[in-house]
């Protein structure tokens, strides 16, 4: 054999070992630790348990119907999704694929699955449980919430296998929002599931009090024991998919205990005595009473969220079977002029230092300062004022009369008083100041405004079924910084379209035009070209005022000194976001306890 | 003391404190209503009469207060600015008695607003929320006892003078209202009335259904008396001589009510109040912003307002002194209308 060839044998050698040597090793049985997940952060020891409140026993554990938040929060620590949104980062990371690619013309997406994968039963996981997982949120009899977002471009998804590791999904049009589309979209067992689904029994699945054996996930914790009414005991997958940069297996805790606590004070009090572990979504007052005793815990100011809190009126097109009292009320709310002289005289500042104690910030729009990337930095946020809301009135031809007491009060262009009455919730004290303080800042206009604290759902069957009411004050939080997760609140077809809900059609031509944007920055391919079309509709919201933004909340949140690895977000699960890395600090004081 | 004595001077307390709430427009600094953003659960402040350099006053002065730096509801006293406090001053509109519009207050500062219990959320003055919410609270509690003793008082008389199926009817009518579980029928009235309903019609519908639930017990003591009265001598004598039901009534039988009734008011007075309280504290009383002192009691359902502002309480604690007088004079115009009885039980209970 001469030099050159064996040069060449041996490069050939090297050559095949390059290409067969992965393999090889994948085929061992130390091939999972090869596809596993590895997380920075703290490097602890397993073992522990960690207690925290739920405001309420969840309805179910099963994704497919999970509506209520309480549900989805457990969810989330027992499912996990192909690709991830970093709470901290708010940007996507692989998650049960270990990477994806997009095609250059934004329609398909490759993601290939990590090996060994399996289920908190033991099962192994591979594409076939991908696809069998969208079908059945595809499925129309499944009335599953996530088909929605599912549908791009009018066409539902379409998702084929190459392999066992390797997956297509298909649409029709580019999706904006990218790979943000897959968080939150829990991967079903198959195994299990397959039968029920078949026999359209799917909705039956999932609930409680089943035997554990009958439910499994592929996220951080599964289910170990439930007691109605007083709590929920998840314990270790040994079976997840993730590692700390050391190679030690997540997550480190053996139990997660989910206490029933339907009440905020109630929560606060629990946490206070140290019956749980770490507390998230605290109202400022009672921060501000944590953080006055901290005592072997630590509450943080995680800095703005996401969530926004807003007054809108009923502008729905209510017809011949509303009263005529709302007909003549609706004539003022329907009045563009109107609404911007209520947006003028109120007093946001006040807001956020009477209601938030300074942690919160006043709002103009319904992309909050928490939101890295989306804010419209052109947007006013043209401060109080009363004389700019008395011309606006004026030229509206609302006119004022002078009572005996001196009181004025303001009167439509038939010479009536403007009166109208805000709901709000009655378990939400920051809403209630907040007509409180809008009541105020209306009285100063001369309009006499009453306050009606009604029950959440009561209040809500109004505003979208029934539809008597006159105003309300609501507040909601994305889930996402996308503006993709606010979609049914731009979109005059949505359900969260609050003041005119689930229109067949726009009802007003800038309605329209918010819809074409909207719908145009969902398809469109740069952040560029949707930031730019995003602005334009966060302008439109903010000069037709159907939505008067009031404030944002600051993210408050705490633990005990013991919990380690705690670092709230401002997204949701605030503090259970890295439940996996979450551990118990050995120190004395654990050692008491 | 006299007993006739001992019911003037009760008499006397509660017409002191009733002509404050009453006056409450003079006694309070400022509207109840008004906003004061700046100072929200702002402590009361002290009146002093020696300021920082140990100098006596004779005016007593306050400090105002400054914000902590860094927190919005932790205050601290400014010693730089004391302010005194006037007297008789022209203020915030207001109405005395309802109709006699009006400026003078009772006292007042010159610049700055002075509060000498607190604020609340809002920097609402609490003294003036205080005053102002009695007048809401009391006047329920005196209109309901006064419909509620109306209303038991005839349906007594007429279930214990006619006797019979009448008196059973009425009498298991009355039991029915006693067993009925009235919070939460009252929850279902609610839910059918208008959603928004304005303070006056809030407080009407208070009023009616305090009288409502109200009735039957002072109904079946009137009944008693009734029975007892029909069938002495000179009733009957009367009757025989043909006087008629109308005149019966009148004339003989509901007078011997009267020290039941009296006795009745000064026990349910107090006890309506508290219904008032009970019901505006759950939300059903008079809506925001109009105070009442359930209304205000019922900030302390937040646990944060709980333990950090003491100055809250005070609502709980004004009744004090009004339920002591009603009490008072419920005791004494028992022991005036039942002098006998008292004084054996009195033996009774030393035996």
């Amino acid at each position: 054999m001469s030099v050159c060839h064996r040069i060449l044998f041996r490069s050939f050698l090297i050559f095949s070992a390059l290409i067969f040597h992965p393999a090889f090793v994948h085929s061992q049985q130390n091939d999972a630790k090869e596809e596993l997940l590895v997380l920075p952060g703290e490097i602890s020891r397993s073992g522990g348990r960690l207690v925290v409140s739920l405001r309420g026993e969840p309805k179910t554990l099963n994704p497919i119907i999970a509506a209520d938040a309480r549900s989805r929060e457990v969810i989330g620590v027992m499912q996990a999704d192909l690709v991830h949104i970093n709470r901290a980062t708010q940007l996507t990371e692989p998650a049960l694929a270990k990477s994806w690619k997009v095609s250059l013309d934004g329609l398909t997406y490759t993601l290939v699955l990590r090996k060994g994968l399996k289920f908190s039963d033991g099962e192994t996981m591979d594409a076939e449980d991908v696809l069998f997982s969208f079908r059945v949120y595809l499925d129309e009899n499944t009335h599953a919430p996530q088909r929605d977002l599912l549908i791009v471009g009018g066409k539902p998804i379409a998702v084929r296998k190459i392999d066992a590791q390797t997956v297509v999904f298909q649409m029709a049009k580019p999706y904006g929002a990218g790979e943000r589309l897959f968080d939150g979209l829990a991967i079903l067992p198959r195994h299990l599931l397959q039968k029920p689904f078949q026999e359209g029994k799917l909705g039956q699945i999932g609930s409680l009090s089943a035997a554990a054996n009958q439910w499994a996930g592929l996220g951080p914790f599964r289910l170990k024991e439930y007691v109605a009414g007083q709590r929920l005991v998840l314990e270790r997958n040994p079976y997840y998919w993730k590692s700390d940069s050391k190679g030690n297996s997540l997550p480190y805790l053996d139990e997660l205990v989910f206490l029933f606590v339907p009440n905020a004070d109630a929560q606060v009090l629990k946490f206070q005595a140290g019956e749980t572990d770490m507390i998230s979504q605290l109202g400022a007052e009672n921060f501000s009473v944590l953080s006055r005793q901290q005592n072997g815990y630590t509450v943080t100011d995680v800095g703005p969220g996401l969530e926004y809190n807003f007054l809108f009126f009923n502008l729905n097109d209510v017809g011949e079977k509303a009263s005529a009292e709302l007909q003549r009320k609706q004539k003022w709310f329907r009045d563009i002029k109107f609404r911007q002289a209520v947006s003028a005289a109120a007093d946001r500042e006040a807001i956020v230092r009477l209601v938030y104690q300074g942690r919160g910030a006043a709002i103009w729009g319904l992309v909050t300062p928490g939101n890295k990337s989306w804010g419209d930095a052109n947007l006013a946020h043209p401060p109080r004022s009363r004389d700019r809301a008395r011309t606006l009135l004026k030229e509206a031809g609302f006119s004022w009369a002078t009572g005996p007491n001196g009181e004025s009060t303001l009167l439509d262009q038939d010479g009536k008083p403007v009166e109208f009455s805000i709901l709000t919730s009655s378990s939400n004290a920051d809403r209630a100041k907040m007509a409180a303080l809008l009541q105020d800042d209306l009285k100063q206009l001369g309009m006499r405004v009453q306050v009606v604290p009604l029950e959440f759902r009561s209040l809500l069957d109004r505003v979208t079924q029934t539809k008597e009411y006159d105003a309300c004050i609501m507040g909601i939080a994305s889930f996402d910084a996308d503006p993709n997760s606010d979609i049914n609140v731009w979109l005059s077809s949505g359900g969260t379209h609050l003041w005119n809900p689930s229109q067949p059609h726009p009802s007003t031509p800038w309605e329209a035009e918010i819809d074409r944007l909207i719908e145009e920055q969902m398809s469109a391919r740069t952040f560029e070209q949707r930031k730019k079309l995003y602005d334009r509709a966060q302008e439109i919201l903010a000069e037709y005022q159907p939505m008067i933004f009031l404030a944002s909340p600051d993210i408050l949140a705490g633990a005990k000194d013991s919990v380690g690895n705690f670092h709230p977000a401002v997204l949701e699960p605030y503090v259970l976001w890295n439940v996996e890395q979450l551990y118990r600090k050995s120190g004395p004081e654990n050692a008491t306890r | 003391m006299s007993r006739r004595r001992k019911v003037a001077i009760w008499l006397l307390v509660l017409g002191a404190l009733h002509g404050i709430v009453v006056c409450a427009g003079f006694f309070a600094p400022y509207d109840p209503v008004e906003q004061d953003r700046k100072s929200p659960y702002l402590p009361p402040m002290r009146l002093h009469f020696v300021d920082a350099q140990k100098h006596l006053h004779l005016r007593p002065f306050v400090y105002l207060f400054q914000l902590r730096p860094g927190t919005f509801d932790q205050y601290l006293e400014d010693t730089a600015q004391p302010r005194p406090l006037k007297f008789f001053v022209p203020g915030d509109r207001y109405r005395l008695l309802g109709f006699l519009p009006a400026r003078l207050h009772l006292f007042g500062a010159d610049t700055e607003r002075i509060y000498l219990v607190g604020t609340d959320a809002f920097g609402r003055d609490q003294l003036s929320r205080l005053l102002f919410g009695g007048q809401v609270s009391l006047l329920a509690g005196l209109l309901g006892a006064g419909f509620t003793l109306l209303i038991g008082w005839c349906i007594g008389a007429a279930a214990g003078y006619y006797g019979g199926w009448r008196d059973d009817l009425l009498m298991r009518v009355a039991e029915l209202f006693l067993a009925l579980p009235w919070l939460y029928l009252l929850f279902a009235i609610r839910a059918f009335l208008p959603l928004a309903v304005n303070p006056l019609q809030a407080f009407f519908l208070i009023v009616t259904v305090i009288a409502a639930v109200g009735w039957a017990r002072p109904a079946r003591l009137v009944r008693g008396v009734v029975l007892s009265a029909k069938e002495r001598d000179f009733v009957r004598a009367a009757r025989g001589f043909g006087a008629s039901d109308l005149y019966l009534l009148r004339r003989h039988i509901l007078p011997e009510t009267s020290s039941v009734l009296l006795t009745q008011a000064a026990i349910l007075i107090p006890q309506f109040v508290l219904a008032e309280m009970t019901l505006s504290f759950l939300g059903l009383g008079v809506p925001e912003p109009v105070p009442s002192w359930g209304n205000l009691l019922s900030n302390l359902q937040q646990y944060s307002v709980l333990v950090s502002y003491w100055w809250m309480y005070l609502p709980a604690l004004i009744m004090v002194p009004f339920f002591l007088g009603y009490l008072g004079l419920a005791s004494a115009l028992q022991e005036r209308a039942e002098p006998y009885k008292i004084q054996r039980r009195s033996l009774e209970s030393l035996a």
